[in-house]
């Protein structure tokens, strides 16, 4: 292709040509994705830009909490009696249900006491309200309303009513990022509530379900069986509900069981939720030994916070 | 609205932007990509940012390009909470796109523009799409390609408002 050149003639110059300056920024750019990627050296830039860019992301909630504000200022009366009702309804049951935990605590208490086991949970809970969901395409994110300013760490892990949601991955002063359950390679270690088969539950990213890996052919576990955390990675406190198992295929021929589940809670179905300290006081963990013997990690290659 | 779209025709000659015009653009270019929004509304949303950046690295060359659209990326990845450099790349390879494309863009009528913009926003969203692979990222979907099908859509209307500062004063010879 021929062309008349569009550029100037070299006097007119001014800095460096475009192709430089694209190759120079696209390096950087590399750079950049590569270092934040692999050693996350610039969390302290994205702080920084973060809070600059709070009050902007406030001022386009507005719009949306004002119309929120509005539709509830102007709800019928009869759409309120009705959810009071049911909210009534749910906390009879929720009462009972409490007591009986009650009861259980201290029962379970004595137990672990006469067994001498530590106590394992104790820690806060922050309730938190989702700001906007991420809008990456390519990681599954929700941002909430409380950060540091609450007192939450990366690491802790996020429920709403329905179950596990995900945990806390970035916090900011005035909000936190949470990376969703069903993003890819997220890993939530489960058990199986009829039966307690352990498992560990891995995200597949957006519009995939996720699936139990690493699942012997023949493990017990069946369509419609509820998944529960099993505590043992220190993220998760135990017996939140996870996932319900949708489909569990046996191939002959192949290593695993392919078992696909489908999650119980989610930011697409409730807005408030709950940030749960430290629940678990992990102990140290032991030395590696170096006498060559390579040691054993059960972790997976899934991505964990903190 | 007739006349709106009529005396925007390529040949007619803009006033310079004012600088200031132009960083106001941006900022409500990011206060748009950030507004919240959920399911398809999201999937459909374009990158508005982008879409003015391209703008000006069209029509005011010597204010706005790679550079200012790499500092620009950079600003959204921290709002979007992507891998740093996501953005900066593909705002940067598009400015530099359309400082090579600019002279040929504007000799056709906006709605013939249209499709010219739109190869170049796919082009940068296969871009981001082929950086993340690498990174290890899933496929997230055919609709990925949606958002910047609809910001070629909306590219006649944007530059009719953008350029709206710029219009000479009409029938001068009327003073």
């Amino acid at each position: 292709m021929h062309h008349v050149s569009a550029e100037p003639p070299p006097f007119f110059h001014r800095g460096p040509s475009p192709l430089a300056r694209l190759a120079f920024f696209g390096l950087l750019s590399i750079a950049l994705m590569f270092a934040d990627t692999r050693f996350r050296y610039l969390e302290g830039v994205r702080q920084v830009v973060a809070v600059a860019l709070y009050p902007v992301q406030r001022a386009v909630q507005l719009p949306g909490e004002a119309l929120e504000w509005g539709a509830a200022y102007f709800a019928s009366k009869r759409v309120l009696t009705d959810e009071n009702a049911g909210l009534k309804r749910d906390l009879v049951v929720q009462t009972e249900a409490a007591a009986e935990v009650e009861r259980l605590r201290e029962e379970n208490g004595t137990l672990r006491s006469l067994l001498e086991l530590s106590r394992r949970y104790g820690g806060s809970a922050t309730a938190v309200e989702v700001l906007y969901t991420g809008r990456d395409p390519f990681t599954q994110k929700v941002f909430v309303n409380r950060g540091s300013d609450a007192n939450i760490q990366p690491g802790f892990a996020v429920i709403d009513n329905l179950g596990v949601v995900g945990q806390v991955t970035r916090v900011f002063p005035s909000m936190a990022e949470v990376t969703l359950v069903t993003d890819k390679d997220q890993a939530v270690p489960v058990r199986v509530e009829r039966n307690g088969v352990r498992s560990v539950f891995f995200g597949s990213g957006a519009g995939r379900p996720p699936e139990l890996r690493f699942m012997a052919p023949h493990a017990d576990i069946r369509a419609g069986d509820r998944l529960l955390t099993s505590g043992i990675d220190g993220t998760y406190p135990p017996g939140l509900a996870v996932a319900k198992v949708d489909e569990v295929n046996r191939e002959t021929g192949q290593m695993f069981a392919r078992i696909l589940v489908r999650p119980l809670a989610g930011p697409d179905r409730s807005t408030h939720m709950l940030v749960l300290g430290a629940t678990v006081a992990t102990p140290p963990r032991p030395e590696e030994p170096n006498d060559g013997e390579p040691a054993k990690k059960g972790r997976g290659k899934g991505r964990r916070g903190g | 609205m007739a006349d709106l779209f009529a005396s925007s025709r390529p040949e007619e000659i803009l006033r310079q932007a004012n600088p200031w015009f132009i960083l106001l653009t941006f900022l409500l270019g990011i206060l748009a990509n950030l507004a919240p929004g959920s399911g398809l509304l999201l999937v459909l949303r374009p990158d508005f940012l982008m879409l003015v950046i391209l703008y000006w690295c069209i029509q005011e060359p010597r204010y706005v390009g790679v550079g200012v659209a790499w500092v620009l990326g950079l600003v959204m990845d921290v709002a979007d909470a992507t891998v740093f450099g996501q953005h900066a790349l593909s705002y940067a390879v598009l400015a530099y796109a359309a400082e090579y494309f600019r002279r040929r863009v504007l000799r056709f009528p906006l709605w013939q523009q249209a499709p010219q913009v739109g190869s170049l926003l796919i082009a940068c969203s296969a871009l981001v799409l082929l950086v993340r692979f690498v990174g290890g990222a899933p496929f997230p979907g055919w609709t990925y390609f949606l958002s910047p099908v609809v910001g070629a859509l909306l590219w006649p209307l944007l530059s009719v408002l953008l350029q709206r500062p710029q219009r000479p004063t009409r029938a001068p010879n009327e003073l």
